[in-house]
């Protein structure tokens, strides 16, 4: 049996135990599966767990495979094969994957097992997790705090030590976000380097699946299994994936960051702010010219997100209805009786808000007031990053506004939720890509919460945020910190 | 009952086909009416002459190729009701 000095290493660290057989894949799943019975039911990141399937897939599985042995936690949004796939919605209980997601595929073929389904807010809709019709989950750092979300289980279990590395899904940051207030490594790729075959659809002009590790090169690793051309995805890019590895290590030199000056705004807490400066400061002094950069349409990017991002869902989430597959509502009298009770007994209220949002502005009469014009908006909004990025290689600005925030702090006013994610949502609305990595701490009654930078990069340019990110990282501290409840957990 | 803004949420939750309890489309009416406040912002916007992309980036087709995927069994086996190898419906057409 593996302990907490075990669990605590990356997926690096991990493979050459593994390769020179000083640690066997099924000794890592019983590891995994002994911390969760011991300190999930405090945190809640994982929804379920399939334990026998694991453990067949680790007994057979061939450690020399860049992935070989290594369990991922998947998000319950992405199909595994026989597992359930909840959406962290009563609506779709009783449901089991039919098929494995491409991304599930690619992670086999790379020698991966998918290890347990982790929570979510509702269909991805939020920011706090807190939207999860099953289940809550804490902030491990502080258990009176919520993990960001949507993917807070993802970003909850990476760093805990309750899975070497996940994948999530970010839709307008759910998973940078999540990834900053748990104080992990959280890459949403360019829209199109990832398949999206397999991720139950919440808005399919800005949802991208991606990796949360506890380290860049991890990120990496894992980019380097998930990335490609699907056909069955329409939008994947059929371009080539080059070995994300390769730049790692790369000193900084001639490598210009811009910070925009609009996200230098009012709201931001001071010890986030603090917390960015220095991060600056730092890249500068590892060889990075610093500039000042315009995004001008900032402050219109969460209107248009919330009008697109609920107009698609309000389309891709029709097929909930009770016919083919989860919940369905008892002795319907007829068939809208049959639409209408399943899908208010099935969905949860956030996910009936966004979805007459999203029919309004759809509607006629509303579509060229909202949608249409939130387009047009969102066309400036990736013009601004083309223009900046003809002058630089990546930006830089906090992921979050704030660090943790309280359990129901902001879950009554969905519109203070929205606007909390002000950086990430940018970059889904321009298709490009992005990465969250720890850069301290803000210290608030007691406790130590995470804070992250984000760096954006352009569209297909993953490797260069991942080098800039890792010689961040490795000039600092910040990702060896783990949670007391980690670091302190009992054995069985 | 509409509040604010011309959005009538009970109007368009029955479009949507979900139903809401009376209190639900109250709390809701509010809370979009306040989200569809914000978002008048842009209206500010100039967008004259801005050609609207759908997609950040362009849509690549696959071939309309048949392959093998799932059985009859397999698109039913997480029906709430089947039968005959069909899903089954309150009826529709009296």
């Amino acid at each position: 049996m593996i302990g907490n000095d075990l669990l605590a290493l990356s997926i690096a660290d991990l493979q050459p135990l593994l390769r020179r057989r000083e640690v066997s894949p099924r000794e890592v799943i019983d590891g995994l599966r002994e911390r969760i019975e011991v300190i999930d039911g405090n945190l809640g990141a994982y929804l379920s767990l399939d334990v026998e399937a694991a453990i067949k897939e680790a007994e057979r599985a061939n450690v020399d495979l860049p992935l070989g042995g290594i369990p991922i936690a998947i998000k319950d949004i992405i199909n595994v094969m026989s597992q359930p796939c909840t959406c962290a919605s009563k609506i779709l209980n009783g449901y089991r994957a039919p098929y494995d997601a491409t991304v599930i595929q690619k992670l086999r073929a790379a020698g991966a097992i998918p290890f347990g389904k982790t929570n979510l807010d509702e269909f991805a809709m939020g920011s706090s997790t807190e939207n999860s019709a099953l289940k809550s989950t804490r902030n491990p750092w502080d258990l009176s705090r919520v993990p960001g979300g949507s993917s807070g289980g993802s970003a909850t279990a990476v760093a805990v030590g309750e899975a070497f590395g996940a994948l999530g899904s970010d839709t307008g940051g759910s998973i940078r976000q999540p990834a900053a207030l748990c104080g992990v490594v959280g890459l949403k790729p360019t829209y199109g380097r990832v398949s999206r075959f397999g991720l139950v659809a919440f808005a399919s002009s800005l949802d991208q699946v991606g990796p949360v590790t506890k380290t860049v090169r991890d990120a990496a690793l894992i980019l380097n299994a998930i990335g490609g051309h699907d056909p069955q995805d329409s939008i994947s890019l059929n371009e080539p994936v080059p070995d994300y590895l390769a730049e790692l290590g790369n000193d900084l030199r001639g490598v210009r960051l811009g910070v925009p000056k609009e996200y230098m705004i009012e709201g931001i807490d001071p010890q986030v702010r603090a917390a960015i400066d220095a991060a600056v400061k730092q890249l500068n002094s590892l060889g990075a010219e610093i500039v000042e950069v315009s995004l001008p349409s900032t402050e219109y990017a969460i209107a248009v997100y919330y009008i697109i991002a609920t107009a698609e869902a309000s389309a891709n989430l029709a097929r909930f209805d009770g016919v083919r597959y989860g919940y369905r509502a008892e002795n319907p009298k007829d068939v809208l009786d049959l639409y209408g009770r399943t899908r208010e007994e099935g969905f949860g209220p956030e996910v009936k808000r966004r979805i007459i949002l999203g029919t309004y502005v759809l509607s006629s009469g509303y579509y060229d007031a909202y949608y249409l014009r939130a387009q047009k908006v969102r066309e400036l909004i990736r013009q601004d990053f083309a223009r900046v990025f003809q002058n630089v290689d990546a930006l830089i600005s906090p992921t979050s506004p704030v660090a943790a925030f309280k359990l129901g702090e902001r879950s009554a006013d969905p519109l203070q939720m929205y606007l909390a994610d002000i950086f990430t949502i940018a970059a889904n609305l321009a298709g490009i890509c992005g990465i969250s990595i720890p850069c301290g701490f803000a210290e608030l009654n007691g406790h130590r919460l995470p804070i992250g930078l984000q760096l954006l990069g352009k569209p297909l340019d993953e490797a260069r945020i991942l080098q800039i990110a890792h010689a961040y990282e490795q000039s600092t501290d910040w990702h060896k910190a783990r949670p007391p409840i980690a670091s302190n957990a009992p054995r069985l | 009952m509409a509040g604010n803004s011309d959005l009538d949420v009970a109007y368009v939750a029955r479009l949507a086909r979900i139903n809401l309890t009376k209190d639900e489309a109250e709390i809701f009416q509010k809370q979009l009416d306040d989200v569809l406040r914000y978002v008048e912002k842009l209206r500010e916007v100039d967008v004259t002459g801005i050609d609207v992309a759908a997609h950040a980036l362009p849509v690549v087709f696959r071939d309309d190729a048949p392959r093998d995927w799932f059985t009859a069994e397999q698109a039913l086996g997480n029906a709430p009701r089947q039968a005959n190898g069909l899903f089954v419906v309150p009826k529709v057409v009296e």
